[in-house]
């Protein structure tokens, strides 16, 4: 049900916007060039053909291609493996206005995968290579690149995409992906408003295996509610490699972590750089010594790097079918031509192929869209305004432009925004009430978001009077 | 050259740490043909060329049109015109290389007419969006020379792959989660010296606490066994009062509490694997018993050779166990027992390895040390021919019927594509694909299907909504089912190429609606 008003509101979404940008075309003096027949014929079936299994609010019209081409944003996180895939797929699937963002350059052990990039690339920022690639090679696509971090945007960055897709190799930068859009989402009277959810379709890979996943924030099962997904990193204990390694992995850990902090073997201040061919070579001749002290075999070069760098083996094929799945399901979410993946696909291709699709359930109690609540005191009489104070000002919190929310008689309601001028400009009064004034009660519960933290933190209203 | 070397290892470094460099080898040796570069087919090559497959070939015969280009990472705009094979090349040659790429500027049914030993040259053919019959064809040259015929087929949001091979055999087959091989229900004599040289009760509490659980188990084994008759613990019962067993072995502290000793904890924990009969698996069992193993002659391959070997072992050196694996999880221990108990097992393998090396030479001259940790995990596929997939007489009526019980389920797509292949056949174009054919080609596709199903003999009914579905596809190929597809291929090539990890048997299909998939022998 809330789905549906989801496609709903994401079709008026981009109506809205086809009107405004055509006018602005008019201004502008005409399309792009690297126009040529039958370019879209592939894809403009699914668009303008009627069909038995489309989504039921699909309309079918020649409309779609446009709002595709010319207004739908896509934010693309990560031009590596998934990243470098996910921008062709999405650019050839009818969509030319693409952001990618990322924080690396290009190295080496890239190439065998991450095909936008060639040997004279090395060094390079991942974003601008792989930008200025598709932009070339696709006619009439707009690559932005950014050369950052994902944490160097605020929400006003993220809030003006249609949909995001992440092909991300961290948990904690998914985390803060999901975060930001838990936080960009705005509730009346009880329910999500449908046009502040933006579609995160995540994926992911290692080896063979993959997954690739739909995230309505708000609505599905998030990042957080499916944590146990995510495999531990392998920590070896202290005593094993301190005194009692067995493994060649012990002994490689053992030069890292205690000979190389002792010895500072390439000077007082310099860390181990795992990327610099002569630390890797000295943690290697030590991590042989270290091996031949206990009998064990299999050190090797190879491993050592792998050991320090916690490399992940990787090919191109699986890369390419996950960022596939994830393209498709970018492409059924903006033509409403299809329902989309609900919600969770896992892939495997060790042993034949295998996939698997079920529902990720959300979590009650999840950490990221429904938190255990931390206390906060005020007096019945304080002013809204005041809370707000104790949010930014306070030592521990340091918020810049909360937005809070309550739940009052049962129905989730807006106190205050900043970020969004039109609700700023509603909610704005809100500020000079009391607590009592407006309707909150003790024990009660309080949503805040902010860019600070981009998980949205719940707290519990005590009152002191 | 050194240069070149280091920075081919650099640069395949991620995958190496998949396939090895003896894998990679391999692929830099192989030459692989594709027909048809179509966006499927370049999707494909492209999963291919980039871990640096050693040379392709693309044979076609079509111009490259405007809507190629649209869903084509490897066409350009000034391609439209050109041949597609030699556009397609000079994109896909540029990706690495490391890589030698050829393109024939025919169709495959030209060159199956004027020179179908072309194809024998190749180490895999990958077949995409052809008609039936030229699939045939290609099926039934490929067949008789052993070369394996990759089909792939994207159709609208369905994703169709055929692999068609007499015999593929698979040594490193890199099962996940393989049970470990310990022996301690049979022990090798080296096994139990080194157990006795424990002894457990007379142990400070520091080499007490550090004593590797595979001892443990096997000390509490003895102790078990001259108690219960020789029997080890067979029901949960059983086991479960083996687990006390050990856990009143733990050391007690001068109060009565017991001791932190974490390697008892594992012991105890790895009860179930410790306790699992060693005996040879059934799918290795069966390869014993296949004719291939038990007729060695001059003309048998390398990999049924190398199994009569590992089977003479067996019966022999052996006495009924495979080749020991020779390797051990990781468990708390002090450094020195831990490697000591490692390189007993350690040796026996190699021990067993040279036994069946020995073996081999009196068959061959060849040896079979790789054979000896991976004996378990020997596996063989065999995959139908296309001749008896469609044939009316071995067509695969069970399985098609069976799966059509869920009316849902991704055999009816596949279904469809053999309806759309009846449809190509009668009227020389694919249903739908222009806006004003979609709905009168839905009665004609459907007539497709029932005669599909009458021929077949196959009492199943097809929903309407598919028929619909396939008319509105339109034979589109859209660019994410091809990618989704050219990865899922390409890796099954590296598989063929490459006899590492096991490829599917024989059809698999992906639905991009739904996004699931299935995998059927046909």
């Amino acid at each position: 049900m809330i789905e549906r008003c989801f496609i709903l509101s994401f079709r008026e979404k981009k109506t809205r916007r086809v009107v405004a940008l055509t006018e602005k075309m008019v201004v502008e003096g005409g399309a792009g060039d690297g126009e040529w027949e039958g370019r879209w014929n592939h894809i403009q079936k699914f668009l303008e053909r009627p069909g038995p299994f489309t989504h039921p609010d699909f309309e079918a019209s020649s409309e779609s291609l446009q709002f595709m081409l010319e207004t739908c944003k896509v934010l693309i996180i990560g031009a590596g493996g998934l990243g470098c895939e996910l921008l062709k797929d999405v650019a050839l699937s009818g969509f030319h206005n693409i952001h990618v963002v990322d924080m690396d350059t290009i190295d080496l052990s890239n190439l065998n995968r991450q095909f936008l990039f060639r040997l004279k690339d090395v060094g390079q920022p991942k974003a601008e290579v792989a930008a200025d690639f598709i932009n070339t090679r696709i006619p009439g696509c707009c690559v932005v690149p950014h050369f950052k971090k994902i944490q160097d945007f605020d929400e006003t960055f993220y809030r003006q995409f249609h949909i995001i897709v992440c092909g991300l190799d961290s948990v904690i930068a998914r985390r803060w992906m999901n975060g930001m859009l838990l936080s960009l989402l705005v509730y009346e009277d009880g329910v999500v408003d449908p046009s502040s959810i933006i579609p995160l379709i995540d994926g992911g890979t290692e080896g063979f295996k993959g997954n690739a996943r739909v995230i309505l924030p708000g609505i599905t099962a998030c990042i957080d509610c499916t944590l146990e997904l995510y495999p531990p990193q392998i920590n070896f204990p202290m005593c094993t490699i301190a005194s009692m390694p067995r493994l060649p992995e012990h002994c490689v850990e053992y030069v890292r972590m205690l000979l190389w902090p002792k010895d500072k073997p390439f000077g007082d201040t310099v860390g181990l750089d795992g990327d610099d061919p002569e630390h890797i070579k000295w943690v290697y001749q030590r991590s042989l010594e270290r091996a031949a002290e206990f009998s064990i075999t299999g050190v090797t070069y190879r491993l050592t790097q792998g050991v320090v760098k916690r490399i992940i083996p990787a090919v191109a094929s699986t890369n390419a079918v996950i960022a596939a799945a994830c393209a498709t399901e970018v492409f059924k979410i903006a033509s409403s031509a299809y329902a989309p993946l609900n919600n969770y696909m896992v892939f495997n291709d060790v042993d034949g192929l295998y996939t698997y699709t079920f529902e990720a359930e959300r979590k009650d109690n999840c950490s990221a869209c429904s938190q255990v609540p931390l206390d906060m005191r005020f007096s019945s009489s304080s002013t809204l305004q005041e809370v707000l104070d104790y949010l930014t000002e306070s030592s521990y919190l340091q918020m810049k432009s909360p937005a809070i929310t309550a739940s009052v008689e049962g129905k989730n309601k807006t106190l205050y925004l900043q970020t969004v001028a039109s609700i700023e400009q509603r909610t704005r009064p809100n500020l000079s009430k009391t607590l009592k004034e407006l309707g909150l009660a003790d024990g009660q519960e309080l949503a805040v978001a902010d860019v600070t933290t981009p998980q949205t933190m719940l707290f519990r209203l005590s009152f002191t009077s | 050259m050194a240069a070149t070397k280091a920075s081919k290892e650099q640069k395949y470094d991620r995958q190496l740490r998949l396939w090895g460099d003896h894998g990679q080898e391999v692929l830099e040796n192989a030459h692989v043909c594709l027909i048809n570069a179509t966006a499927s087919g370049t999707e494909i090559l492209k999963n291919l060329v980039l871990p640096g497959i050693g040379a392709f070939t693309i044979i076609d015969g079509h111009t490259v049109l405007g809507e190629d280009v649209g869903n084509n990472f490897f066409l350009s705009q000034n391609s439209i015109g050109r041949n597609r094979a030699q556009a397609a090349t000079e994109l896909l040659q540029e990706l690495n290389s490391d890589v030698s790429g050829n393109f024939v500027e025919e169709s495959a049914d030209q060159l199956l007419d004027n020179d179908p030993e072309f194809f024998h040259r190749f180490s895999i053919v990958i077949g995409v969006q052809l008609s039936e019959s030229t699939r045939l064809r290609l099926g039934s040259v490929l067949w008789a020379v052993g070369v394996p015929f990759l089909v792939c087929w994207t159709y609208g949001l369905m994703g169709y792959m055929r692999l068609v091979v007499k015999e593929h055999t698979v040594i490193e087959s890199h099962p996940d989660n393989a049970l470990e091989d310990l022996r301690l229900d049979r022990p090798f004599s080296e096994l139990t010296d080194h157990i006795q040289s424990y002894q457990l009760e007379s142990m400070e509490k520091k080499d007490h606490s550090h004593t590797p659980w595979i001892v443990i188990i096997a000390k509490f084994l003895e102790t078990w066994l001259t108690e219960h008759d020789g029997q080890p613990p067979k029901n949960y019962k059983e086991k479960e009062a083996f687990r006390q067993m050990i856990r009143e072995g733990i050391l007690k502290k001068e109060n009565g509490v017991r001791e932190d000793e974490e390697n008892f904890e594992e012991a105890v924990k790895n009860v179930n694997t410790a306790l699992n009969p060693t005996k040879v698996p059934s799918s290795v069992e069966d390869l014993f018993n296949s004719e291939q193993c038990t007729n060695i002659t001059s003309q048998s391959a390398a990999f049924w050779v190398m199994l009569r070997a590992v089977k003479e072992f067996v019966l022999h050196e052996g006495k009924g166990c495979l080749p020991a694996r020779g390797t051990i999880p990781d468990m708390i221990s002090d450094s020195q027992r831990f490697i000591n108990l490692q390189n007993v097992y350690r040796d026996k393998a190699l021990q067993d390895a040279a036994a069946v090396a020995k073996h081999v030479e009196s068959l061959l001259q060849t040896t079979g040390k790789v054979l000896g940790k991976n004996a378990a995990f020997l596996r063989v596929v065999h995959c139908r021919s296309l001749a008896e997939e469609y044939a009316v007489e071995s067509v695969n009526k069970d399985e098609i019927t069976s799966c059509m019980d869920s009316p849902d389920s991704e055999m009816v797509l596949y279904l469809m594509l053999r309806s759309v292949d009846r449809f190509y056949q009668q009227h020389s174009r694919y249903p739908g694909v222009y806006n004003y054919q979609v709905e009168e080609d839905i009665s004609k596709l459907k007539l497709c299907v029932t005669s599909l199903l009458q021929e077949y003999n196959l009492n199943v009914s097809i929903k309407d909504d598919y028929i619909h579905e396939f008319c509105r596809y339109g034979a589109a190929e859209p660019h994410t089912v091809a990618a989704f597809l050219g990865g899922a291929a390409a890796q099954e090539v590296i598989k063929m190429v490459s006899h590492q990890f096991v490829p599917f048997n024989n059809t698999f299909i992906y639905n991009a609606m739904s996004q699931t998939s299935a995998t059927y022998q046909l």
